[in-house]
């Protein structure tokens, strides 16, 4: 049995880490790449979502590579995603492809059924191993989430053009490496140490919240690599889900705490959307609402095309933008999205932040206009 | 004087009308419909949505902006779930705040939520909250609820009876209860289903070919979004069967051959009920209507487009519309769909 899985930002790290705990066979798809989107264009159905089109690019390649069994997550609906595994797999079917196909669906009678499927992956294993090789996985991805945060605020006061992106690939590997808890730990210091070695500069940056869809907002590929693009044009970014919040919402009851939580948002949305939509529709309202009171100058939905939920937020925001006065600019992704398109966009729109900051007075240090304006580089 | 509660004839109009119609009037008020469908109605629905929106949901707003303005209160139940762990679509779950913040001069609505989604939850609960805005007593609010649902099982038979859903309106609120033939006279219930009225039907129309048009309720009984597809089926000289014909029993009999259930109700029908016909043998032809941009249909449809190439030579068009659906576009495809279903009647394989 060799195990695969899709892509989404960093899961493939957290996945692997558990499976090689557990000493499972894996498969890790090659990444996201345009290939596999022509794949997934090709035989995935025409108006399905982006993501379904990239799951099933990623199951082809990673066919390829050996792999005979797919482990999805499943789940109830209303949004599509509950559905990806089933349609996905007869797709493959069709193709010739014989994949086993587990997926963990939330259980509908009793969490036996759950843990029943999860056994198919891990054999022989003991539950405590398991339960070990979860923990590590779940701290790794935590590791690599506070990463990514501490990378948000260098890039955009960065003095050397990509050094905080060099230090964060070198961070990631060190966090990969580790295979315990101990070996983490030490490896986090090292983290710490690689990020200080980051030359900066005290900038008047501009801050955008960046919510939406999650596998839209987690996959960078799907995204144009959009946090770097804005990094790297000065904006410091943060997003409003990252996967650990998101394993800790839904896959353990928010046992960890002091974590943000997607209750705090969902509440926050509450005098505009009354009621959850599936996916993350309720979320991205709450969360563009949150950003406006944390002072924020501006937010970008990233959805992909037909995405459902997050249809229902996009014909909010505009209220709440007028409401709180706070600019949010749509993204639609799909296999037609054009780079330039959404460069102009960005631009576009960092420039509008930007003047109203100065409308307002805020901006105090000259220097970093010049610093911020149009500098895109090719990511 | 009475108040008038506006109700939008798109979305689930098609299946609930009888029911809400017959609650509110029995409350005492005065119920007022927007519709038909117009280039209008749906041009002001495209104005007010979001371009990314679906088709239904911009006509819904269409009909929504009609009434404002003109009635004292606006029914927009939020259909969380009308079954056991089953959803509709996030768009119905959101439709009454994408209202609240998109179409201007609103009176009140009344959004109470349907859901049983839990098997404990009753439908009762959602007209409850309704009636107490027209400040009925509890048992005239009962009594209200029992009404409209013995009008909603009416409906329903009607339509088991091949009546379209606008025929079998129209019939509910004549008293007369008898109408000439049910348009969807093509009977295709199955065995156990009640004696097929397509036997009884004189010969030619029986040797006419069956037609089955699977879509959501709201895409192909409205005329204007279906550009007539119905009327025009029957008039190019075959019959037509959908989904609604078919009893509960058997669409999930058939949903249940899927690898898991689906947690969509409405297309949970449709796929059930494009099961059943391919395997029944008793249509010639399968036209399945999506909406551009509709979530369920573009995984169910892709599911149902597979089973149907499973049956060889079945003929299959999948018609997608949107509002910039040309009629000719339309026809083309249509009679190039029929060419194939009669030549399947006649015995020979199509293409």
């Amino acid at each position: 049995m060799k195990v695969t899985f899709p892509h989404m930002g960093h899961i493939w790290l957290c996945v692997k880490t558990m499976l090689e705990y557990l000493g499972v066979d894996l498969v890790i798809p090659p990444p996201s790449s345009k290939r596999t989107l022509a794949l997934g264009v090709r035989y995935g159905p025409e108006f399905a979502c982006l993501p379904l089109k990239l799951n099933l690019g990623n199951f082809i390649e990673a066919s390829a590579l050996g792999a005979d069994t797919i482990l999805m997550a499943g789940g109830c609906g209303p949004c599509r995603f509950g559905y990806y595994a089933q349609v996905e797999h007869a797709i493959l079917q069709d193709l010739g492809y014989r994949y086993e196909l587990v997926v963990l669906e939330p259980p509908e009678r009793h969490v036996g059924q759950l843990l029943s499927r999860i056994k198919v992956i891990t054999g022989n294993n003991s539950w405590r191993q398991v339960y070990r090789g979860v923990k590590l996985g779940y701290q790794k991805i935590r590791a690599v989430d506070e990463l990514e945060m501490a990378i948000h605020r260098l890039r955009p006061r960065e003095t050397i053009p990509g050094s905080a992106d060099r230090a964060f690939l070198e961070a990631l590997r060190e966090i990969e490496r580790a295979s315990d808890l101990a070996e983490l730990a030490v490896a986090q210091r090292q983290v710490k140490e690689i990020l200080k070695s980051v030359p900066t500069e005290e900038r008047d940056v501009l801050r955008i919240g960046i919510v939406g869809e999650i596998f839209t907002l987690l996959e960078p590929f799907a995204n144009l690599d959009i946090e770097r693009r804005l990094g790297r044009m000065g904006v410091e970014v943060d997003r409003s889900i990252y996967l650990s919040e998101w394993v800790n919402d839904h896959m353990l009851f928010g046992l960890i705490k002091g974590l943000r939580s997607r209750r705090d948002a969902c509440r926050a949305a509450l005098p505009y959307l009354r009621h959850f939509v599936g996916g993350h529709g309720q979320e991205t309202v709450g969360s563009t609402i949150l950003y406006a009171r944390a002072g924020y100058d501006g937010v970008i939905q990233l959805l992909p095309f037909t995405c459902m939920p997050e249809i229902v937020a996009q014909s909010i925001l505009p209220v709440v933008s007028a409401d709180l006065d706070i600019p949010v600019l749509t993204l639609t992704f799909d296999e037609q999205t054009g780079e330039a398109g959404v460069v102009t966009r960005l631009e576009a729109f960092v420039d509008l932040l930007e003047r109203r900051r100065r409308g307002r007075g805020r901006v105090r240090q000259e220097g970093t206009e010049s610093k911020r304006g149009l500098r895109v580089t090719k990511a | 004087m009475s108040r008038k509660v506006g109700i939008p004839g798109a979305l689930l109009y098609y299946y609930y009308f009888p029911l809400w119609q017959a609650f509110f009037q029995a409350l005492g008020a005065e119920v007022a419909v927007s519709g038909p469908s117009t280039k209008s109605v749906l041009n002001r629905g495209v104005e007010l949505a979001v371009e990314d929106a679906c088709l239904p949901v911009k006509l819904a707003l269409g009909h929504v902006a009609e009434l404002a303005g003109k009635v004292d209160y606006l029914f927009l139940p939020r259909l969380v779930s009308v079954a056991s762990r089953e959803y509709i679509c996030p768009k119905f779950l959101g439709f009454p705040d994408m209202v609240r913040q998109t179409v201007p001069d609103l009176p009140p609505i009344i959004d109470v939520n349907v859901n049983l989604y839990r098997r404990q939850n009753k439908l009762y609960t959602a007209f409850r909250a309704a009636g107490k805005i027209f400040s009925a007593g509890e048992a005239r609010i009962f009594l209200a609820y029992r009404r409209g649902l013995a009008a909603l099982g009416k409906y329903w038979k009607l339509m088991g009876e091949g009546f379209s859903p606008e025929e079998a309106i129209n019939l509910l609120n004549r008293s007369s209860p008898r109408c000439p033939q049910p348009s969807n006279a093509a009977r295709t219930i199955p065995e156990d289903g009640p004696a097929a009225a397509s036997d009884k039907a004189p010969r030619p129309e029986r040797e006419k070919p069956v037609v089955a048009v699977i879509g959501h309720p709201y895409n192909i009984y409205d005329p204007y979004i279906s550009m007539n597809l119905l009327k025009k089926l029957r008039q190019a000289g075959v019959r037509t069967a959908t989904a609604e014909q078919l009893p509960e029993t058997v669409v999930r009999r058939e949903a249940a051959y899927l690898p898991k259930r689906l947690f969509w109700t409405l297309n949970q029908r449709m796929t059930g009920a494009a099961f059943y016909f391919l395997r029944s043998g008793r249509v010639q032809g399968l036209l399945q209507v999506t909406s551009f941009g509709c979530g369920p249909d573009s995984m169910t449809g892709e599911l149902i487009a597979r089973r149907a190439a499973g049956h060889g030579d079945m003929p299959f068009l999948n018609l997608v519309l949107d509002e910039h659906s040309g009629e000719a576009g339309v026809l083309t495809r249509l009679e190039a769909f029929l060419d194939m279903v009669r030549q399947k009647q006649e015995g020979g394989r199509p293409g």
